[in-house]
């Protein structure tokens, strides 16, 4: 469902702007609001968000769309984690649909989907790896690293059971607004994917922003 | 095409189960009543950290149902095993699995020291157990498969189980492409709208058989499959040469 956010840019404690192909790990307060802003349309964010508590509890894809009964997320979607837990809610969002099925690209899917020899092309779980590895004060370690969103990807699927990677719904200034439940690990990888027409070949910056719980 | 029965058995319904399977084994499995659901996971057993990927193997392979010609993909751009035959059609793999939670708040209260091994088990907990035979725990169970469950999506995204897809003897038959750790339970699907606990048993044969053929039809169902058969290749050839 779209929604437009009253929230003021120039009032957010934290903002800024993570270029294609790098990580942005960062605690989210419960009560907090992240928005992720795409800057020049029909960017793929992959997105994990850890319990900043237990770091063990993770998103879960399954579980969000399970007790939703619907795959796209969008305003009023509540992420789930792998213990049943609302994580955040969605509460604003000017695209529509987000994809949570196609999961992220890595270097070993890309040889599977492109060719053997694209196997040296930078991917998402190659940031996030990176990004465990040098925030290993979480604890986290690549079996943390499950099944993502993929904000501003729409993935729909077909009556007959077969699934598209359609062209984005997203656009330049097009963002999604989230409402934190709990303390959360949020783990971004800005997807750097050259091999998918989804994005035009083109992978570009976004900007994160955070405002406070407020009064 | 020859294969030999190495053993079968019938896992009653509600359990769960684990076992390794070399490359080349066959499993098959049967709906024997209709409406049963086989949750599994799928681990290379020499790198546990290598596992089932759910959103890999449905966005190489384009599809959002499992069926004949499909491969279950590792998270390392590996097949684990090929769908070399199947009956039912439309398998799931989004869903997850039920809760202890979710099954009380559907069919009721249910414990072992009441029902002694008629207890209502959930799809969560039997995975955790099993995961947890191996070294694992909670961390490391991702996106499994739901065997003879069809869940359908609507145009508004909209996810149901389709109550009347079950079919009485329906069988899928997987081929293992490399040695693979598989867990198991026979607990109902998480969409389920049975009346009350459902407890269906699922028939488990498993075969030596030849190796997929240079024309097979999974290698050459799509192009992803072929890079991924060689993936496999690749990996068998440097590293479990002569392992067992």
């Amino acid at each position: 469902m779209l929604k437009e956010s009253l929230l003021d840019p120039e009032a957010a404690h934290h903002r800024k702007v993570v270029p294609a192909g790098d990580y942005w790990m960062h605690v989210v307060r419960k009560g907090e609001t992240l928005r992720i802003l795409d800057l020049e349309g029909n960017q793929a964010v992959d997105t994990l968000f850890f319990n900043a508590d237990d770091p063990a509890e993770h998103y879960s894809a399954c579980d969000t769309i399970r007790e939703q009964g619907n795959i796209y997320l969008s305003t009023g979607t509540v992420l789930m984690s792998d213990l049943c837990r609302p994580m955040l809610t969605i509460t604003a969002d000017t695209v529509g649909r987000h994809d949570t099925i196609g999961g992220a690209c890595s270097t070993e899917s890309n040889t599977v989907r492109y060719a053997l020899k694209k196997k040296a092309m930078h991917a998402c779980r190659d940031s996030f790896l990176l990004a465990v590895a040098e925030n290993d004060h979480y604890g986290l370690t690549k079996r943390d690293i499950t099944h993502n969103i993929n904000f501003f990807m729409y993935v729909p699927v077909t009556p007959d059971g077969k699934l598209n990677f359609a062209d984005g719904l997203s656009a330049p200034g097009k963002y999604v607004e989230m409402l934190a439940q709990m303390n959360v690990i949020v783990l971004i990888s800005n997807c750097p994917q050259l091999n998918n027409p989804c994005n035009a070949y083109n992978p570009t910056p976004i900007e994160v922003l955070i405002w406070g719980a407020g009064p | 095409m020859s294969t030999t029965l190495i053993t079968s058995d019938t896992l009653p319904g509600g359990k769960h189960w684990s076992m390794l399977l070399w490359r080349n084994s066959r499993l098959k499995l049967t709906d024997v009543e209709g409406g049963a659901n086989v949750g599994m996971l799928f681990y290379n057993p020499f790198n546990i950290l290598e596992r089932y990927n759910a959103p890999d193997t449905l966005k190489c392979q384009h599809t959002f149902k499992l069926t004949e010609g499909h491969c279950l993909y590792s998270d390392m751009g590996r097949i684990f095993c090929s769908i070399v035959a199947d009956s039912f059609g439309w398998h799931d793999t989004v869903c997850g699995n039920t809760t202890k939670a979710s099954v009380t708040k559907k069919w009721g209260d249910s414990s072992y020291q009441v029902d002694r091994n008629d207890w209502y088990q959930n799809g969560h907990d039997s995975l955790l157990v099993e995961v947890t035979k191996y070294g694992l725990g909670r961390r490391d169970l991702p996106a499994n498969v739901n065997w003879f469950s069809k869940v359908v999506v609507a145009d508004d995204g909209s996810l149901s189980l389709d109550g009347n897809a079950a079919k009485p003897g329906a069988s899928v038959e997987l081929r293992f492409e490399m040695d693979t750790l598989v867990l198991l339970h026979t607990c109902p699907h998480p969409l389920s709208a049975a009346p009350t606990y459902p407890r269906k048993p699922v028939r488990y044969e498993i075969f030596e058989g030849p190796a997929a053929s240079t024309d097979d039809p999974n290698r050459l169902s799509a192009p992803e499959n072929t890079r991924g058969f060689e993936n496999n290749r690749i990996f068998q050839a440097g590293c479990c040469q002569g392992q067992h």
